[in-house]
């Protein structure tokens, strides 16, 4: 196991090197002389020159790029262009925000889904079943933009029901005034492609000859839902949840806008708005890596579900 | 059941004599023909598709939509089945709605969306003598334009050259645009959009794949790598990287945004349709015959793996035009003076405050109506071409 761990540790560095290249390419040679960038937004030529040198932009690109290396590993990309303020603390700031909001998010939804697809799968073939999966399908095709407008409109505009938008000091404020309705409308927004990926994993299950043995022993249908298939078909949704984890973070990113959320994903809006190099650099660097690990992570509890699986 | 005794005497006939003379047995395309003519919901959804694309066809030609910018009606012009405005008796009386309008518009724009509000707010509280210029030049570089077509708008509409509508068929926006004619506009770009994209993700995926999967060896380790790196960086996130970078905006740059990104899907998959090929017989057979490589690659196993080439090809467009609107919504797509369903919600936003949700209900209803009918399109596709995965999903 150890082994394992070490061996996909170090199986990762390429692929890490590989983000820092890519981001590096796009942004230091595709992206071009910030110094043009930076014009538009600071008349002082004497700032330019300084953030040129700090940057190393009148370099060759080697040094360019070890400068990159240097920022990723020591987690200082300056400060921003826009804000001046330090990006390590846009990021530190930034996350608590968003988490409060994707947390509860995260389980609600898969919560629902999961009980919904159950549910679905259960009654297979059925009038249920079908409506619920053309509900999904046009539900899908309603743009998110829409559901938010819509939504925002109707529940914190006309009825009042919730802030139109905000964010306030204290935790429990943030959670229960603010995040209400932003949970409520990714929920709606999110569950419809889940519902529909969990209940094909349901259906591969259902059909197997555990599930037959188990209602010829006696078993109970509940159980046999609950236990026998949930069990088994949490392998491919655990997978399917991992790897979508740190897409999360900025999968809000509408909600954050609408809403004045001051996350994660509202800040690389921003940062590409204002042409933001910095904060954009590094978010797109950390979210990578986030990304890689809870590769690495989705392996190991893939394991933990199933001992079947050999991890090689 | 009509549908089902049509297809019987088919499913059966090509049965019969196929133990005899090969050649009679219906190929790969003509099998998943038929059983797309069989599926019901696949058809309606192939004539909706080929509705839009005839549509978009006529749009782009110049023969319907040409004049999609003209001021026909009144500010805000109720669609036809709504009736002319209730509240409002005269062009005066709605141009009074429309003059406090966008004042309006604006407060609820500057306290709901505008998003760096707090943090000018906070730059002048630290930097007085940097906030000026950067609250300027920053926060909407679009302004200025914006301003400035508002100002042209204005001027056209203080003096009229012609009688104006009461009521357009779908209703009117702001400057009493025909909302019909700019829905079908903006169908225009956003389906280009997607089916272009798509086709350049598409082209992408399928040659590093085939390479890939066909080489193996380094190149496969290499092309593997590209991939891994490329698919670690989250979706959305890679192309507002790469919007952010390109900062030219137009088609051609929105098209090249979501094909460089969106190729990572595809190519896993016609990879793994390769190492599978190139050891069966008939690929050894084609070496035997002398073929070349990359006669062996697009000659021989490309025919066979492309039913996964169009069945990804169609879930492409279906996610592009999503992010096609999104990306147009937030600004970073489609240029101002393009409307795409995207700039038309963004414009809606603001509309529907002002209780005008016909733009709205426009834009969203074309859309869905599309994007259901592409997604239940390529489910029949997919079923069509692989009878092997119905039994799973369907059962």
């Amino acid at each position: 196991m150890a082994a394992y761990i070490i061996r996909r540790l170090w199986q990762m560095i390429p692929t890490m090197l590989g983000v820092i290249l890519l981001v590096f390419l796009l942004f230091n040679w595709v992206g071009g002389d910030p110094a043009y960038v930076l014009a538009g937004k600071i008349s002082n030529q004497e700032q330019i020159d300084n953030i040129r040198r700090q940057l190393g932009v009148d370099q060759p690109y080697w040094v360019q790029l070890w400068i990159f290396v240097k920022q990723v590993v020591t987690a200082d990309f300056g400060a921003s262009w826009s804000t001046n303020e330090r990006v390590s603390s846009i990021l530190a700031t930034r996350l608590g925000p968003s988490l409060t909001v994707l947390v509860p998010l995260l389980v609600i939804e898969t919560v629902v889904a999961i009980g919904l697809a159950l549910a679905v799968a259960y009654v297979r073939g059925s009038l249920t079943d079908r409506a619920v999966m053309i509900a999904c399908t046009v539900g899908l095709s309603v743009s998110i933009l829409v559901y938010i407008i819509v939504f925002q409109y109707v529940f914190a505009y006309k009825l009042g029901w919730f802030p139109v938008q905000g964010w306030g000091n204290s935790f429990w404020e943030n959670l229960l005034k603010y995040s209400t309705l932003p949970i409520l409308i990714a929920l709606v927004v999110s569950i419809a492609p889940n519902l529909r990926l969990y209940r094909t994993f349901v259906l591969d299950e259902i059909n197997q000859d555990y599930v037959r043995t188990a209602r010829a022993k006696g078993v109970s249908e509940n159980r046999i839902m609950w236990v026998h298939v949930l069990r088994n078909a949490s392998i491919p949704i655990i997978t399917h949840l991992m790897a979508a984890l740190p897409g999360l973070l900025l999968g809000a990113f509408l909600i954050e806008r609408f809403f004045s959320i001051p996350g994660i994903g509202r800040e690389v809006l921003l940062g590409v708005e204002r042409s933001d190099f910095p904060v954009i650099k590094a978010m797109t660097v950390y979210v990578a890596f986030a990304t890689i690990l809870s590769n690495l992570l989705a392996d190991l509890m893939y394991k933990a579900v199933d001992p079947r699986v050999q991890l090689k | 059941m009509s549908t089902n005794a049509a297809a019987l005497p088919r499913a059966h006939g090509p049965k019969g004599p196929r133990e005899i003379p090969q050649h009679v047995s219906p190929g790969l395309w003509t099998l998943a023909w038929r059983r797309l003519r069989a599926d019901r919901v696949g058809m309606v959804s192939l004539y909706i598709v080929a509705a839009f694309l005839v549509l978009i066809a006529l749009s782009a030609s110049g023969l319907i939509a040409r004049d999609w910018a003209r001021e026909v009606g009144v500010n805000y012009a109720p669609p036809t089945f709504v009736g002319p405005d209730e509240n409002a008796t005269g062009p005066g009386a709605a141009s009074a709605t429309a003059a406090e309008g966008p004042t309006e518009a604006t407060t609820f724009k500057s306290s709901v969306v505008d998003p760096i509000g707090d943090v000018i707010a906070e730059l002048r509280g630290e930097k007085p003598a940097d906030a000026g210029p950067a609250s300027g030049g920053v926060v909407d570089p679009l302004a200025d334009v914006m301003k400035d077509i508002q100002a042209s708008k204005g001027t056209a509409a203080a003096a009229p050259e012609e009688a104006r509508a009461l009521t357009l068929p779908f209703g009117g926006d702001k400057w009493g645009r025909d909302v019909l004619k700019k829905t079908i506009k903006g169908s225009e770009t956003s389906i280009f959009v997607g089916i272009a994209a798509a086709l350049l993700a598409t082209a992408i995926g399928t040659l590093l794949g085939a390479l890939a999967g066909y080489a193996g060896g380094w190149v496969d380790d290499a092309l593997n790598w590209f991939y891994n790196v490329f698919s670690s960086i989250p979706y959305l996130l890679l192309i507002l990287a790469v919007a952010a970078v390109l900062q030219q905006k137009g088609m051609s740059t929105i098209i090249l945004i979501l094909g460089l990104t969106g190729w990572t899907g595809i190519f896993r998959l016609i990879r793994a349709e390769y190492m599978k090929h190139k050891g069966r017989e008939y690929v050894q057979a084609a070496s035997a015959i002398g073929a070349s490589n990359a006669r062996r690659m697009f000659m021989h196993i490309f025919p066979n793996v492309s039913h996964v080439v169009l069945v990804q090809l169609s879930i492409l467009v279906v996610g592009f035009i999503k992010a096609e609107v999104i990306l147009s919504f937030l600004g970073f797509g489609v240029p101002v003076d393009v409307v795409s369903w995207g700039s038309m919600l963004n414009e809606a936003q603001n509309e529907l405050i002002l209780g005008k949700w016909w733009q709205l209900a426009a834009a969203t209803a074309a859309m869905a109506l599309l994007v259901t009918a592409f997604s239940l399109l390529t489910d029949a596709l997919r079923d069509a071409l692989d009878p092997k995965l119905k039994g799973l999903a369907g059962h």
